[in-house]
This record gives C-alpha cells, sequence and structure tokens, in this order.
C-alpha cells in the first residue's frame, strides 16, 4: 500500500523545469530522506506532490480532496511562520484540524498529549510560542505534525537551527514514526543525519531525481563528488555510520589560453 | 410709519456719504438676490443694466420670469467693471473681497442687510427708492404694501402651535422673517418657547417633543443631501402635526411678495381650524 | 475566565444599548424615557424613543459588530495586527460607492441601490489592497496601499459632492469621511441590517481557516483549508458589512483596529476565537462613542469618528512603533 506515488512529476517555471519527470512511490515503514544541493527542487518536489504547485504528471496525494488529503500526509513547511502569539499547546493543537468537527474530543487531546511528549515540550505548553527561541519553535512546529496523526509526514528542513542534541532527538523521532508503522519524508542538508537516519535517500540535482535507494548506495563517492563537489569522510560508530563532508572538490581546471 | 419715512432718509442720507447726487445714477448693477428683485420693482426704465443669475432661480426668487428681461451677471467684480456700471447693489453678506475689489476700481457700492422684519419690507423699499433717485414710486408701493398687511391682520382664537424646519434642523425664531411671517397669520412659533429668539439648530427629538400643529419645512433641491432628509425623517411623519407646508420663494427677500406668503399661512391654518 | 468571555460582552452590548436609548437632547428623564418605550405611548415622547432613539441604538450594534467583524477577519487573513477595514480605505470607497448612488438618484428610484452600491465600492477596495498586499506583502506594503485607496476614495467623494446641484451636499464629505448615528431611521435600519447579517454570517466561518492560517499559507493548505474559497468569502463578508455599515453611517474608522487589539490576549491570539469577540466588542465601542458625543457636546453635531479617532489613531501609531523593526526589515 503506497502512501504516495510520483508518476513522471515535472513542474515547469520560466525556461526549464524546476522538477524534472520524477518517479517515485512511498510505502510505509519508510523514513526518505530528501537530499541534494541548494536550487536542486527539493521544496518544489515536496510541495507538487501536496498539491501546492501546479505541476504536470500525476501525484497521489495532490489528486485527494483537501480534508482528505490532510488526514492522508502532514506537511512542515520551509518557512517557520507563527502568526499570532498563541500558546504552544494551541498551536500543536491545530493539527487536529483536519479531524475536528466542534469541540476537542479526548482523542484529540490524548494526539495533543503524544506530540507534545514525543518532542518532550510538556514544560513548555502554556508558554507564548512567539517568545520562544528558534530551536524551540521548530519542535513545537514539528509536534504539530505530529498531532495530525497521519499515515506520512513530509517536512522541508524540520532540523534547520536546532542544536546538535534536539537535531539527532528529531531525527529519532522520524526514525521510531517509520518504524511503528508510519511514513517520513524529510528533506535536509546533513548527509551524517541522513546517513544514520534514513532508511532510505532520494538524491535530486537541477530537478532530476539522480539515485533512490539505501543510504549505501546512494551516498556514494562519485554521486557526492558529481552533485555535491564534495569529499566525505567515512566512519563507523556504535550508534551507526557517520559521513561526515570535509573539503570541496575543484572543479575541472578549463584549457589555458595559448601564450 | 413717518417714522420709517424719517429712519429710512436718514439712512440713504448716511449712504450717499453726505455728499447729496445731483442726478441719479444711470448704469446700475445689482449682485444680491434680494436688491435684484428690488430694483427690478423700484428702477426707471434702461436704469438698471444686469441683474445677478439667482434673480432666474425659480427655487428662490419671486421674479424670476420678470428677471428673463435682463441680463444676468456672475457677481464677480470682473463681470461687473466689464459693464461699467456707476452704482453696484450688493447685500451686507456678499463677498466682501468682490465688494472691496469694486470699490477700489472706483465703482459706488450700496449694501442692503437682509430683512429680518415684516417692517423692513417697507424701509428696503424706500431706501432703495432713495439710492436709486426714485423715491416717489418707492414711497407709493411701499404704502401699498403696509396697508396690504394691516388688511390681512390676524384672527381672533388660540393661535395654533408651528414650527419652521428647514435642513440641518435649522427653525427660524420670533425675530426673522419666516418667523413673522408666521406670527402675521396668527401662530404660535414653538421656537419661542425653546430659546430660539432669531433661530438656530432644533434638536428633532425637541421638535418631536414640543408637538407643533404644524411643521413649515423648505423645497427640497435636486439631488440628495442628507441635511434635506433630516426635516423629512419618519419621526416627524409619525408625529402629531398635521400639515407639513413647503416655503419658497416668496419667503426669502423682504419683498411686497412676502403677502403670498402669509396669505398661504393663513389658509394652512384654516385648514387645521376644527370643523 | 476565557468561556465567560462571550456572555461578559453580551451583557455589556445589551447595557449599552439601554443606556443610549435613554441618552438625548430631550429634557426628559430616564424612567420616564423607558416606560414610554416599553409601553408603546403614542405621544410624542413614544414616538422619539421609538422612531428616533431606538433605530439609533439599534444601528450603532449593528455598525459596531460589523466593523469589529470585519476588522478581525481581515487581520486574520492577512496575518498583520494593521489590517482593518477604515485604514485600508475598504469604508472610505463603501462611501464613495454610497455618494454615488444618492447623487445619481438611484438610491431615490430603488432603495437596496444604497448598501449594494456601497457594497460594491468595498469589493473593489478589499480586491485591490489583496493584490497589493496580498498574504505575503508586509506591514509597509498595506499602509502604503491603504493610504492610495483611502486618498483616491476620499478625493472622489469629495468631487461627487461638490458636483451635485444640491448646496447642502458639499458640506456632508464631514459625514461620510467622519460617520454619524444622528437622526437615523428604521428606514436606515431596514437597509442595513439584512446586508450586516448576511456579511457577519459569512465571515463567522472563516474562523477555522484563519486558524489554520496561523502557520502560514502552505501549511493551511496542507491541512485541508481551501485558500481560495476562503478568500472569497473573506471578500464577500467584508464588503457586505462594512458596505452596508458605511452607507448608512459613513466611514466609522479605527473600530476594527482597537477592537481585536484589545480583545486578543482575552482570547489566547487565537484568530477563531476573535472573530465573536470583536463582533460584540465592536458593537460595545461604537455604542459607547455613541453615547458619548451625545453627552460631550449635546447641542453641536459631533461625529462618531472624531471620538473613534481620538482614541484609534494613538493606538495606530503605538502599533507602527511596535512593528517598526518589520516595517524596516521589509525596505531593505
Amino acid at each position: 500500500m503506497s502512501l504516495l506515488t510520483l508518476d513522471r512529476l515535472t513542474v515547469l517555471r520560466g525556461a526549464g523545469p524546476v522538477v524534472d519527470a520524477v518517479s517515485l512511490s512511498v510505502g510505509p515503514g519508510e523514513c526518505v530522506g530528501l537530499i541534494g544541493p541548494n536550487g536542486a527542487g527539493k521544496t518544489t518536489l515536496l510541495r507538487a506532490a501536496l498539491g501546492l504547485e501546479p505541476a504536470r504528471g500525476h501525484a497521489s496525494l495532490a489528486a485527494l480532496p483537501p480534508e482528505a488529503r490532510a488526514r492522508a500526509a502532514a506537511f512542515l513547511p520551509q518557512a517557520r511562520q507563527i502568526a499570532w502569539p498563541v500558546t504552544v499547546e494551541a498551536l500543536v493543537a491545530l493539527g487536529r484540524l483536519p479531524h475536528q468537527t466542534a469541540r476537542p474530543t479526548p482523542a484529540d487531546r490524548a494526539a495533543v498529549e503524544a506530540a507534545l511528549a514525543r518532542m518532550e515540550l510538556a514544560p513548555f505548553r502554556h508558554r507564548i510560542a512567539t517568545r520562544l527561541s528558534g530551536g524551540e519553535q521548530a519542535r513545537v512546529l514539528i509536534a504539530r505534525a505530529l498531532a495530525q496523526q497521519t499515515p506520512l509526514l513530509i517536512a522541508d528542513e524540520p532540523i534547520a537551527g536546532l542544536d546538535p542534541a534536539h537535531q539527532i532527538a528529531s531525527m529519532e523521532v522520524f526514525a521510531t514514526l517509520a518504524r511503528e508503522g508510519r511514513s517520513v519524508i524529510v528533506a535536509l542538508h546533513d548527509l551524517g543525519l541522513a546517513a544514520r537516519f534514513c532508511t532510505r535517500l532520494l538524491l535530486m540535482q537541477a530537478g532530476r531525481l539522480v539515485a533512490d535507494g539505501p543510504p549505501a548506495r546512494v551516498l556514494t563517492d562519485a554521486h557526492l563528488a558529481r552533485v555535491f563537489g564534495i569529499r566525505v569522510f567515512r566512519g563507523t560508530d556504535p550508534a551507526g555510520p557517520v559521513v561526515q563532508p570535509v573539503e570541496r572538490l575543484r572543479p575541472e581546471p578549463t584549457v589555458e589560453p595559448a601564450p | 410709519m413717518s417714522v420709517w419715512r424719517v429712519a429710512s432718509s436718514a439712512l440713504a442720507a448716511l449712504c450717499l456719504g453726505g455728499a447729496a447726487l445731483a442726478d441719479p445714477p444711470a448704469r446700475v448693477v445689482s449682485i444680491n438676490l434680494c436688491t435684484d428683485q428690488l430694483a427690478m420693482l423700484l428702477a426707471a426704465p434702461g436704469q438698471l443694466v444686469s441683474v445677478s443669475h439667482l434673480a432666474r432661480d425659480e427655487r428662490s426668487s419671486a421674479m424670476a420670469a420678470e428677471a428673463a428681461a435682463w441680463p444676468a451677471n456672475g457677481g464677480r467684480a470682473e463681470d461687473v467693471y466689464l459693464l461699467a456700471p456707476d452704482l453696484v447693489l450688493a447685500g451686507s453678506f456678499t463677498t466682501p473681497a468682490t465688494v472691496a475689489m469694486l470699490r477700489r476700481l472706483g465703482i459706488r457700492v450700496e449694501l442692503f442687510a437682509p430683512a429680518t422684519r415684516l417692517a423692513d419690507v417697507g424701509a428696503q423699499l424706500r431706501q432703495m427708492g432713495a439710492v436709486l433717485g426714485r423715491e416717489a414710486e418707492a414711497e407709493a408701493l411701499a404704502a401699498r404694501f403696509e396697508a396690504a398687511l394691516m388688511a390681512l391682520g390676524g384672527d381672533g382664537g388660540a393661535p395654533p402651535r408651528a414650527a419652521l424646519y428647514a435642513a440641518n434642523g435649522w427653525s427660524s425664531g420670533r425675530h426673522s422673517l419666516p418667523g413673522e411671517v408666521l406670527a402675521a397669520a396668527g401662530f404660535a412659533n414653538v421656537a419661542a418657547g425653546l430659546g430660539l429668539e432669531t433661530g438656530g439648530f432644533l434638536a428633532l427629538e425637541a421638535l418631536v417633543l414640543a408637538a407643533p400643529e404644524l411643521i413649515v419645512t423648505g423645497r427640497p433641491w435636486p439631488g440628495a443631501s442628507r441635511a434635506e432628509a433630516l426635516p423629512r425623517h419618519p419621526a416627524l411623519a409619525r408625529s402629531t402635526a398635521q400639515g407639513v407646508a413647503l416655503t419658497d420663494s416668496d419667503w426669502v427677500c423682504g419683498l411686497p411678495h412676502v403677502l403670498r406668503a402669509v396669505e398661504a399661512m393663513l389658509e394652512a391654518r384654516h385648514r387645521l381650524a376644527p370643523p | 475566565m476565557s468561556r465567560l468571555l462571550l456572555p461578559l460582552l453580551g451583557a455589556l452590548v445589551a447595557a449599552l444599548m439601554l443606556a443610549s436609548v435613554l441618552v438625548g437632547p430631550a429634557p426628559v428623564g430616564p424612567g420616564e424615557s423607558l416606560v414610554a418605550l416599553v409601553t408603546g405611548d403614542a405621544g410624542p415622547l413614544g414616538i422619539v424613543m421609538r422612531e428616533i432613539r431606538l433605530p439609533r441604538a439599534i444601528l450603532g450594534a449593528l455598525v459596531g459588530a460589523a466593523l469589529g467583524l470585519s476588522g478581525a477577519a481581515m487581520q486574520g487573513y492577512l496575518r498583520n495586527p494593521l489590517a482593518e477595514p477604515g485604514l485600508i480605505g475598504v469604508s472610505g470607497s463603501a462611501a464613495l460607492g454610497a455618494v454615488i448612488a444618492l447623487q445619481t438618484g438611484l438610491a431615490a428610484a430603488f432603495a437596496p441601490a444604497l448598501p449594494l452600491a456601497a457594497l460594491a465600492g468595498a469589493v473593489a477596495a478589499v480586491l485591490l489592497i489583496l493584490v497589493l498586499a496580498g498574504p505575503r506583502g508586509g506591514s509597509l506594503t498595506l499602509i502604503l496601499a491603504g493610504i492610495a485607496v483611502s486618498a483616491l476614495a476620499g478625493a472622489a467623494t469629495a468631487l461627487v459632492l461638490n458636483l451635485s446641484p444640491n448646496p447642502f451636499a458639499a458640506a456632508e464629505i464631514v459625514f461620510w469621511t467622519m460617520g454619524s448615528l444622528a437622526d437615523r431611521s428604521w428606514t436606515d435600519v431596514a437597509l442595513a441590517a439584512p446586508f450586516i447579517a448576511a456579511g457577519a454570517a459569512v465571515l463567522l466561518t472563516l474562523g477555522r481557516g484563519l486558524d489554520a492560517l496561523t502557520l502560514g499559507e502552505d501549511a493551511a493548505a496542507a491541512l485541508g483549508i481551501g485558500l481560495t474559497g476562503l478568500r472569497l468569502r473573506l471578500v464577500a463578508g467584508v464588503a457586505a458589512a462594512v458596505g452596508a455599515a458605511t452607507a448608512v453611517a459613513g466611514a466609522v474608522g479605527f473600530v476594527g483596529l482597537v477592537v481585536p487589539h484589545i480583545l486578543r490576549p482575552l482570547v489566547g491570539a487565537q484568530p477563531a476565537r476573535l472573530l465573536p469577540a470583536s463582533a460584540l466588542g465592536g458593537a460595545a465601542l461604537v455604542l459607547a462613542a455613541d453615547i458619548a458625543v451625545r453627552l460631550i457636546l449635546p447641542d453641536r453635531d459631533l461625529k462618531l469618528g472624531v471620538l473613534m479617532a481620538l482614541v484609534g489613531a494613538p493606538l495606530f501609531l503605538h502599533l507602527i512603533h511596535r512593528t517598526r523593526r518589520d516595517l524596516e526589515g521589509t525596505l531593505r
């Protein structure tokens, strides 16, 4: 049973395609990392998959009516906006909107509690969300997406700006969700965390899906050199594989003009 | 009546600045609605050269039809100067800048105050006569008016209560021309009881509570305005006032035509009286 | 406390309506006035109460509710505490529509033409604002767009009034730009009430969508909120409510700014809960101001907008000062 199917999804903007005929399928129990250089089209791919961008080709989520789609997938956008000074609890409770009718039910309250607990936000529940630090706000927004209790969670750079402990903690949450049978698609820049926590990686370059598979098969030296232009250090640790970018590779020298 | 003759002659002498003019003015231009009509009544043939365009407006001029015989001026110093008058008739509220400009250009300007009492009709006729050099005709007209006014006289009986209510809630009191018209027809003006002697703003609530038997308003202008909507408020329609008579051009200036206004009010009063 | 807010506001509105009905230039005591109203006295006092004071009180509540609710809805949608119908030119454009309907004689020929023309003016302004300073625009763009639309509408209104054949019309510009509830009648209530009710009903359905917009447009869309439908309902609701209110009472400014600002802390800043609270708060504010103008200068017609500006403009300046950093950010 696929949670998300993309069939030759293409997004055109101006001259060339920003997303170029991407096809993939995500099933339950996967923690999928979406990686690629800046401008590769990661954000556009996620938005098009959700139907927030006009696109050609087929995206299973975009084809659903908005209410059903909101119950099938939760989306965490890259821009972290909190418009009004609401409490953390109220903000997380917004994740229950697709399920809510009139008054909050016990199921709603339970979902909010579980989300707060998972993101270690219980002491913050009555604080005003806009007065928290950037990193704390990021955790609150992740909790909102968790409270939505959807089979699929799509997050666009959710851990940028968090301290190392909370980066690891958040990725652990995503990995746990995958083990529990839900799926997560996370766009991120940290290759080390991607290697350790993701069960599958999608590598994008210039709108195309260049590689799709387990981290070992995607994070090859050849791919890293060609797509990112970097060389990495590999290591092992009891916690998991270590991948650390160490050096930028110089571009191929051009032909020198004759003296 | 003779007191008025003396007073108006003295007024005329003052206006002439002490130096008696041998000849009456040959080219007279009027730039005020009321002086237009006074001049039209009294001027010698060919003496009056132009009247203001307001004199042709039926809404405010009692002599609109007659005014067509004279060319209309816009009331500005430039229009007037080009007509080469030796006398300009204006109101005391005419734009001071225009009056000052005309005097600076060397033209004699005579100012007439707005009429506030019925007695002013005779006085202003005589004043106009003195200014135009037509004293005899002025005296005759004034005398005729005063006799007719005396003849009208109100009948006995308790005066019914009436109110004047114009745009923006303006109510004229006893010491105003409309107020005196009302009094001459035998009405009691509710504005007096509410402390408005010459006139002033009367709140709608106060008017309704005063419960007059007749409310007199003005005829509405074309276009729309909230100012004129006030005398037509539904509360007045539902109040106990039996009639709402409409004023017209006879009420505006202190002219013999004011008699027509008094007659109209007398008629309204007889309609109110119980059968 | 939060659950008591709406009932408390409702009680406040009821009390102010009672006070409004008892205040007036007539030299009659409150007890006597109340008796005349309740017993349906056919004499002059009963007429004063039923035909002059009661419609004024009801209209005050309706106009206040319309403006408060519209302010809260626009602020929720634009996610900007400076958005309110008066400041961004919606009231001014509605006044222009109303003046055109009156001066061309349309309103005299077909009574609902007046609120409909005001509604059309309001729609034009809301659409223009959304285009110029939509959800991605910042505070600076919003204020500038509002200034432009207000200035244009005000100038056009003055022009139409000056071109009128009626000599009193030119002086009316004060009423249209400052608003007044003086001497309104049941005719005005009958004209405005259906449109205000319809607009309010539409605006009250926006709560869920506005709550979701707290997280931004993308997140709200992903939560299942139809953004296009939300925008359409906002435009229609604000146009109907503000249009009808302005058509009968002139452009009363600052209500939609002051009321949501005061009530926001009391509802935990949640846009959905702010909507009904702002409606009641707006009604209370306009009723209180209308009572004040009758008490402060009973002999003159002190315009409602004067009092609103005295209260609202300092608050506006304070809000600008507070969001100064955001404003400077958008400049760069």
